[in-house]
């Protein structure tokens, strides 16, 4: 970094140790993943190729296809060279050839080959056509940030969760009435351990709707409706996560979301996937989150739900800089970069506000350049909404202080029920009565030199290098074998998904990756 | 007007506690005040609160006075209101099913365990089905526990298993039957569409298939579970809100006891 100023007397020589450790987890991380790939990852390129819709037995294309070479055993030279192996011999479009397959009309692998050279050719025009498109949908988005105005940071960010995406959409125009500037659907219950991505518009969800490419769009043309009356740009957000994590980035970069939440980690700890196979899927989710715009969002804040925020603080940031450099690696710019904390302290932790305060700001001066995601009080709110109200307030003030990014609004009705129309009112209402009148102080208040603020954020950062010091010993999987994170073990073999995981062939081919990778490296 | 804030009407009411008819209490016995907020889906204006207060009265509510309304969006407001209810409850005649359980602490757990039954018991925990929720699981079993209350891991006497979230029932009995728990915890949060009810049916319906729900000490819990809905679907304790580890420990070993009898 070219200048550090620290409210916090923390030592920018600390910080750039810090980077540094983890850098070298993460590009051990990089260099392991590199030689693999997933089902899902070639099921991202299918979708990238225009295959789309679903069999008879309601089973997605991208699914038939993938399915189909790797019941022929013929995976590991990737889907992009048999696709276009197809094309080049047959003149289909790669719909029409993923039809012929789900028909049974179709063998991939009895296609005589042709020259790999000319395979290339055919699918780097495949992948350009693709890249066009979120090209096209990145201008889009600059076009309506400059005509309609970025609303001020912190971003208000509230969530939807009917389970019916018009019913959402009901909602989640009512929020941005209100205003919010972030609307993130929430996803149905378990999708994230589905090994592949519904299909059309769904009205059926436990806990969420179904992020499906269709309800993407119904969303995404709801939201720039509203956007225009309020006139302000309104951002998407979903998930690309759990098994399917880089499909879902795809139908993202596709239908212009603008934030996505993006955290092998979080797959790892609290969804059981097996750590391998989402190491992988996050590499090339970035790649294409990172290209089409979209900011991800980061889970650290869920560690402390499990672990305890005064104690395990450090947990945090260790993670911040391990999800930051995993990012980078993947061409995802700083200002993308949305990593995850909480405001999660025991209420009844004397001075516990400073201590929150602290952390955050921490976080602000590591990651000056990125939309830090702040998440709201959960683990301690009671059913008395009175109080709730008060944590949630407490939290909005730590948020508007240390300029945080993203502030995920909470629910005085937090533990009770999934948001009222009325509850969601009162969390905006609340939140901008409290960034408009302390707007400021962040600039206006110093800490301190050597106080309680300035001693915990250093006491934080020193933890958070300790830890990435056994971490780059150990490496990133073996440690979290051991349960470095969330106080969760996970074992390198167990998990869901692992049996989608395959070493690449001499021939394999994934044409974004160097297409993509290569333009955001360049910038 | 109705009796508003600064009122100085008579109350000419009984103010006297009888609990065989008690109401609301604001400030004076007997007053009946409640507080009530909620949205109707018309626009706001004259009609609409007049809409807020007849509702209210049908709710039993006297004097509705709507303090507050606001249009969240076209075509719904938001009125928050007070009221003087009329309905009565008696408080003489109430009967709830509780989960029967002698309060003891971690150490008085421990001992009673060590004393009566001789060796440590088996937990087996976990989120069912597709909730994915573990906060309530882990606040009653994690070392660590919840607001000071350390949870069943730390007790000499347990030994627990926390299979964590989305286990599904069968994988849950199976590892109850490799490990002989001696009792099994499911946490269930999410409960739309009533899908907690379906899922905890077919647990016990698993664990009478396999001939070992008799062996087992069955409890669910999470914030929407009462002990009588437990006891219906045919769980031995269901535990809701504000429930911490010591409570459903000494269930555990009491209910063990009461079941197995003193084994030492």
């Amino acid at each position: 970094m070219e200048h550090f100023e620290s409210k916090l007397g923390i030592d920018p020589k600390r910080v750039e140790k810090a980077r540094q450790l983890a850098k070298d987890i993460a590009v051990d991380v990089v260099n392991f993943v590199q030689k693999y790939s997933t089902v899902s990852v070639e099921r991202t390129i299918c979708r990238f190729f225009g295959i789309d819709g679903i069999n008879e037995e309601g089973v997605p294309l991208p699914n038939v296809v993938v399915d189909h070479l790797k019941e022929k055993g013929a995976l590991e030279n990737g889907v992009a060279l048999y696709i276009g192996n197809a094309v080049l011999e047959s003149g289909m479009t790669p719909q029409e050839i993923a039809e012929a397959i789900a028909a049974d009309k179709l063998d991939l692998t009895k296609l005589p080959m042709h020259d790999i050279d000319d395979i290339k050719g055919v699918t780097d025009e495949l992948a350009d056509k693709a890249i066009k498109i979120i090209d096209e949908k990145k201008a889009e988005r600059q076009r309506m940030l400059e005509e309609l105005g970025d609303p001020p940071q912190p971003y208000i960010y509230v969530i939807v969760a009917t389970g019916n995406i018009y019913e959402d959409v009901v909602q989640a125009q009512a929020a941005v009435r209100q205003g919010a500037d972030i609307i993130a659907v929430i996803r149905s219950t378990a999708q994230s351990l589905l090994d592949y991505v519904p299909y059309g518009a769904t009205t059926e969800g436990f806990g969420g709707t179904y992020a499906t490419q269709e309800n993407f769009r119904i969303m995404r043309k709801a939201l720039d409706e509203v956007a225009r009356e309020v006139k302000r740009y309104i951002r998407q957000t979903n998930y690309s996560s759990g098994l399917c994590m880089p499909e879902i980035a795809a139908l993202g970069a596709l239908e212009r979301l603008d934030v996505m939440l993006n955290d092998a980690l979080y797959g790892i700890l609290f969804r059981d996937i097996n750590m391998i196979r989402t190491m992988i899927d996050q590499y090339f989710s970035r790649i294409i989150l990172g290209y089409a715009g979209i900011i991800i969002n980061t889970g650290e804040d869920n560690y402390l739900t499990t672990a305890d925020a005064y104690e395990q603080g450090y947990t945090v940031i260790s993670s911040q800089l391990i999800n930051e450099q995993l990012a980078l690696l993947a061409g995802i710019p700083e200002e993308q970069m949305g990593l995850g904390h909480a405001f999660e302290m025991d209420p009844s932790l004397e001075n516990g506000f400073l201590y929150e305060l602290a952390q955050a700001q921490l976080s602000r001066e590591l990651f000056p350049k990125a939309p830090l995601k702040y998440m709201p009080p959960t683990r301690f709110m009671t059913g008395n909404i009175f109080r709730g109200l008060v944590q949630d307030a407490m939290f909005n003030v730590v948020g508007i202080w240390t300029k945080q990014g993203i502030q995920l609004l909470g629910m005085m009705t937090e533990a009770i029920h999934t948001p009222f129309l009325s509850d969601r009112y009162v969390a905006i209402d609340t939140a901008k009565y409290i960034f408009n009148n302390m707007r400021n102080i962040g600039d206006e208040v110093i800490f301190k030199p050597g106080g309680i603020i300035q001693r915990r954020a250093q006491q934080v950062l020193e933890q958070a290098i300790e830890l990435l010091e056994k971490m780059r010993e150990d490496g990133l999987f073996k440690s979290l074998e051991k349960g470095v994170f969330a106080n969760t073990k996970r074992s390198i073999k167990g998990g869901k998904g692992l049996d989608g995981v395959f070493e690449k062939g001499k021939h394999y081919y994934n044409p974004f990756v160097e297409k993509m990778l290569k333009k955001q490296l360049d910038l | 007007m109705g009796g508003g804030l600064y009122s100085l009407e008579r109350k000419d009411f009984d103010k006297t506690l009888n609990l065989k008819a008690i109401k609301p209490y604001g400030d004076t016995m007997n007053d009946g005040k409640v507080q009530v907020s909620f949205t109707l889906p018309v626009p706001d204006g004259d009609e609409a609160v007049e809409a807020a207060k007849q509702l209210m009265k049908k709710m039993g509510l006297d004097n509705p006075m709507i303090v507050y309304h606001y249009q969240l969006t076209p075509g719904f407001t938001f009125f928050i209101g007070y009221g003087d209810c009329v309905h009565t409850v008696d408080f003489t005649a109430i009967k709830v099913p509780k989960v029967e359980v002698h309060k003891m602490t971690m150490e008085e757990i421990d001992e009673f365990i060590e004393k009566n039954i001789g060796r440590k018991l088996v937990v087996v925990g976990a989120t069912t089905g597709t909730d994915a929720h573990t906060v309530g699981l882990d606040a009653i079993l994690n070392m660590k526990g919840f607001a000071g209350h350390y949870g069943l891991e730390r007790y000499r006497m347990f030994e627990v298993y926390n299979m964590g979230s989305q286990v599904p029932n069968e994988e849950f009995v199976a590892k109850a039957i490799e490990v002989k728990a001696d009792a099994l915890l499911v946490s269930q949060t999410v409960t739309q569409k009533n899908i907690h009810i379906k899922n905890l049916t077919h647990l016990i319906e698993l664990l009478e298939a396999e001939g070992i729900r008799d062996k087992v000490i069955a409890i669910v819990g999470g914030p929407r579970i009462t002990h009588e809905l437990a006891k219906e679907l045919g769980f031995d304790a269901g535990f809701g809100p504000g429930t911490f580890a010591e409570d459903v420990a000494a269930f555990i070993a009491q209910e063990w006891v009461r079941r197995f009898g003193n084994k030492k």
